[in-house]
């Protein structure tokens, strides 16, 4: 297998198919429990409950298109705080780059979903037809009873996972409990239908087919990521000052773990490494763009390792740094010194105080809001008595479970009550009564009697303000009354 | 004056030498040595390959790949799997600081979905409109065009509305206010009638214009009930196509000569006193008989007006003729020697009903309404 020569290069290559080997270790467990921990939540969140009162969804996590809402947990979001949500994409890329400076590719390798659906894909091809061997042979015999029903079984399985995707996916975007007895009744809407047809097609597709194809060639990330690492960046590498020259050796045979001076490498050149890689490459070969740093060659080497008698980590998570250190017999920098610096420590900085500035304005939110606009057309209006009215659109948001009525009333620009100026709603008296979880738009008047200073000057400030008639608390709004003059 | 070369004398031995060793022609004249002219560019040559040998001798060890190929170790060989065998990846020979290029193969799928965009480009060229030709253009299989979809939207708009509307052309007047559904309709309707047909004369934000009523005000020429309103929209003022439009017209005091124009004045300044606005008293006096005379029939005795006639009220603030919505001397003066005669268009030929209701209702809203 592992001759090597040359070709003429071609312009065309097919994929080249990959059976990844089975293989058991720290980091394949740790990935079990990722996946696990990952697709519970993804498959699980839409159906946790959240008690909102009558007339609020009861959905804990909820993207309510139709109503411009989203849910999560006690918080709600209105499409004008849709800061929160750039906020929270802010600190995602944030977290991002964090992990990306301080550990390598970690998302690729055990959070991102082309890596956790393609773990589970794997999974499933290795429970149907068996481990690496088998999956060779079957791929290179020719199609009979058997592989039919083999392939048959699998894809069926992929395809459910699919539609459980898919499933899942369009339960965040109404109602759960209803949307699967719609769906299964046949009632639901033809845009769930089609998202759920699509997202299963492209699970069944990239999980199954495209696999390390997205990693390489669909996806950005890799390329970005790139330029986030440095020496001081733990990623998965080869320790070739150890493992080189590498080939057979004989039970007992001093290499260079044992000596420095050993003749052999402790490298056998057993190939573990490859045929566990869902990547297809070989780690040996130092630092590539395919790698998304999974780390099973560490839990295949290592196995290989105890099993000739030599330390662990010939394979490891180690940075680039450390290995010219360790060449040349000197002792690496702690875990602790290659994660903790000024870059990584800067990128934790920004991302928490963005964490810590959203949260503070998560609190500081008032439940009710007020926006207003002053008619700019006509500026003012000269009322029959010489009076001056000027009018205002209010905008009143009721972001609680209840019905609330609100009283109106102006001030002047310091708070202090204004004489004189009579204010006016629009067919209402006096209070205005905003629905539930709601937005209300109100005109308001007010007029400044003939010969005011209000009516006579320029523009004066104050200060238009809702209260709610059972709290007594206050939304406020600066604006301005335009009289006659200029 | 004869070309430099011919003055130029041959290359010496060392001229030779130092041509080779910046690896330059001693026998061309754009480079040779023996070229006084060249000497600057030369010695720069000569000066950063000194340079660039100096930064590469003093690299620190730490910092891979910026030392001299001779230097570092060999180029690490890579390799590609094809099938069961291993090959080794070709460099294309470009290399920036040490990063090479390599001559990897696109994969295949890539080429088949550029045969997919192609396939897709032909059929979509032939569904939909897309060669432009002399007259309009190719129509596509599918028979689609925009036009056909807008059209659709609003048949499905009209359809959605017409139970709303049929009920806002029915109900009594006065009801749409208490009516919330009916008075969200009519607002929204009646604020899209008024921008288009409306606008033009009172303004979009229904501000008005001189000779043009404010129609956010509480001074109605012709009343300012919603059943007034509904009547001015439905019939017009002064519309000489509607037989049962609203119709007054004041005398042309001046161009008739009706009045003199002493008598103008005196009647203007009493107008002005009417309001309360500065005026001289003298010619008031005087304009107070000729009020009485000429006036009291259509703007009352005290002046307030009359809506039956459309007559305005002289004694308030608002003023139709206007300059900056302010009363003037010049333009009631004017007005009286010219006579008005603003006229409105009828408008019940031209809109539905309950489109009028609409705009009446919305008008009726703005603020000033009875």
């Amino acid at each position: 297998m592992s001759t090597t020569e040359q070709e003429p290069p071609r312009l065309y290559a097919a994929r080249e198919p990959i059976f990844p080997r089975r293989v058991k270790g720290k980091f394949r467990s740790l990935k079990w429990v990722l996946m696990a921990v990952t697709l519970g939540i993804y498959y699980i969140t839409p159906w946790i409950r959240w008690d909102r009162g009558p007339g609020l969804p009861d959905q804990a996590v909820l993207v309510d298109l139709a109503n411009r809402r989203f849910f999560f947990f006690w918080i709600e979001i209105w499409p004008h705080e849709f800061y929160f949500v750039a906020g929270l994409l802010i600190m995602a890329g944030l977290g991002l780059f964090l992990f990306t400076s301080a550990l390598g590719r970690v998302w690729c390798g055990y959070a991102c979903p082309q890596t956790v659906w393609t773990d589970l894909f794997l999974m499933v091809e290795r429970w149907v037809e068996g481990d690496r061997n088998a999956q060779i042979r079957l791929y290179e015999q020719g199609w009979d009873a058997r592989k039919a029903r083999l392939r048959a079984v699998k894809w069926a399985a992929w395809l459910l996972i699919g539609l459980l995707t898919g499933g899942a996916w369009v339960f965040y975007f109404a109602d759960a409990p209803t949307l699967l007895r719609d769906l299964v009744t046949g009632h639901g809407h033809p845009i769930a239908y089609s998202t759920i047809a699509i997202m299963t097609g492209t699970t069944f597709f990239f999980g199954g087919f495209a696999r390390e194809q997205i990693c390489i060639y669909a996806c950005p990330w890799p390329r970005i990521q790139g330029a986030m690492m440095d020496e001081d960046t733990l990623t998965v590498a080869y320790r070739e000052w150890r493992g080189e020259p590498r080939g057979k050796i004989a039970k007992g045979e001093a290499t260079k773990s044992d000596s420095p001076a050993g003749l052999k490498g402790d490298c056998i050149d057993c190939l573990a490494c490859v045929h566990v890689c869902p990547m297809g490459i070989d780690i040996r070969d130092g630092q590539q763009l395919e790698c998304i740093t999974c780390a099973l060659c560490i839990d295949a080497c290592d196995d290989v390792m105890a099993r000739i008698g030599k330390p662990r980590g010939l394979i490891d998570y180690m940075a680039l740094k450390d290995e010219h250190a360790e060449k040349t017999g000197q002792e690496g920098d702690s875990l602790w010194r290659h994660v903790l610096r000024p870059r990584t420590l800067l990128y934790f900085t920004l991302w928490s105080a963005i964490g810590v500035g959203l949260i503070v304005a998560l609190f500081l939110r008032s439940p009710y809001d007020l926006n207003v606009s002053p008619i700019r057309n006509p500026l003012y209006v000269t009322m029959s008595d010489g009076s001056i009215r000027n009018t205002y659109e209010l905008r009143l948001r009721n972001k609680q479970g209840e019905e609330k009525t609100f009283a109106v009333g102006v001030s002047d620009a310091r708070g202090a009550p204004l004489t004189g100026l009579e204010l006016a709603l629009e067919g209402s008296e006096g209070t205005v009564t905003v629905a539930q979880d709601a937005t209300y738009e109100q005109r308001v008047y007010l007029t400044a009697p003939a010969g005011s200073v209000l009516a006579d000057g320029a523009q004066t400030g104050l200060v238009l303000w809702i209260e709610d008639v059972e709290s007594g608390r206050r939304a406020a709004v600066d604006t301005v009354f335009q009289g006659r003059g200029r | 004056m004869a070309d430099p070369k011919d003055e130029t004398p041959g290359p010496t031995p060392h001229d030779r030498q130092v041509a080779e060793n910046l690896g330059v022609s001693a026998d061309d004249p754009h480079t040779s040595p023996a070229n006084p002219e060249n000497r600057i560019s030369l010695e720069r040559q000569a000066a950063d390959a000194e340079n660039a040998e100096q930064i590469l001798r003093n690299v620190p060890d730490h910092i891979v790949g910026v030392k001299p190929r001779s230097e570092r170790e060999p180029r690490r060989k890579v390799t590609r799997r094809v099938g069961k065998k291993i090959v080794e990846v070709q460099s294309t020979g470009h290399s920036w600081d040490g990063i090479e290029e390599y001559d990897n193969p696109l994969p295949r799928w890539w080429l088949w979905t550029f045969y997919v965009t192609i396939v897709w480009a032909l059929v979509y060229a032939l569904a939909f409109p897309a060669v432009p030709l002399l007259k309009g253009t190719t129509q596509g299989f599918l028979g689609y065009t925009p036009r056909d979809q807008v059209e659709a939207e609003i048949r499905r708009f009209d359809e959605a509305n017409a139970p709303v509307e049929t009920r806002l052309a029915s109900v009594e007047l006065t009801d749409i206010q208490g009516d919330p559904e009916l008075l969200n309709y009519a607002n929204n309707a009646g604020a899209a009638v008024f921008r288009t047909y409306c606008a033009q004369c009172h303004g979009s934000g229904a501000g008005g214009n001189p000779g043009y009523p404010n129609l956010l005000d509480n001074d109605w020429l012709w009343g300012g009930s919603i059943e007034d309103i509904h009547l001015t929209v439905m019939h017009g003022i002064r519309s000489p196509d509607d037989d049962d439009t609203r119709y007054s017209e004041m005398p042309r005091f001046g161009i008739d000569g009706l009045l003199d124009d002493r008598e103008i004045d005196q009647v203007t300044q009493y107008v002005l006193s009417l309001a309360g606005l500065p005026h001289k008293q003298s010619l008031a006096r005087d304009g107070a008989e000729v009020f009485e005379d000429q006036c009291v029939a259509c703007h009352a005795e005290d002046g307030t007006g009359d809506r039956m006639q459309g007559a305005p009220d002289l004694t308030d603030a608002v003023w139709l003729y206007n300059v900056d919505g302010q009363a003037d001397e010049a333009t009631i003066r004017r007005i009286i020697h010219d006579g008005p005669f603003g006229v409105m268009p009828a408008w019940s030929g031209r809109l539905s009903e309950s489109h009028i209701r609409a705009v009446s209702a919305y008008v009726h809203g703005l603020g000033g309404g009875e």
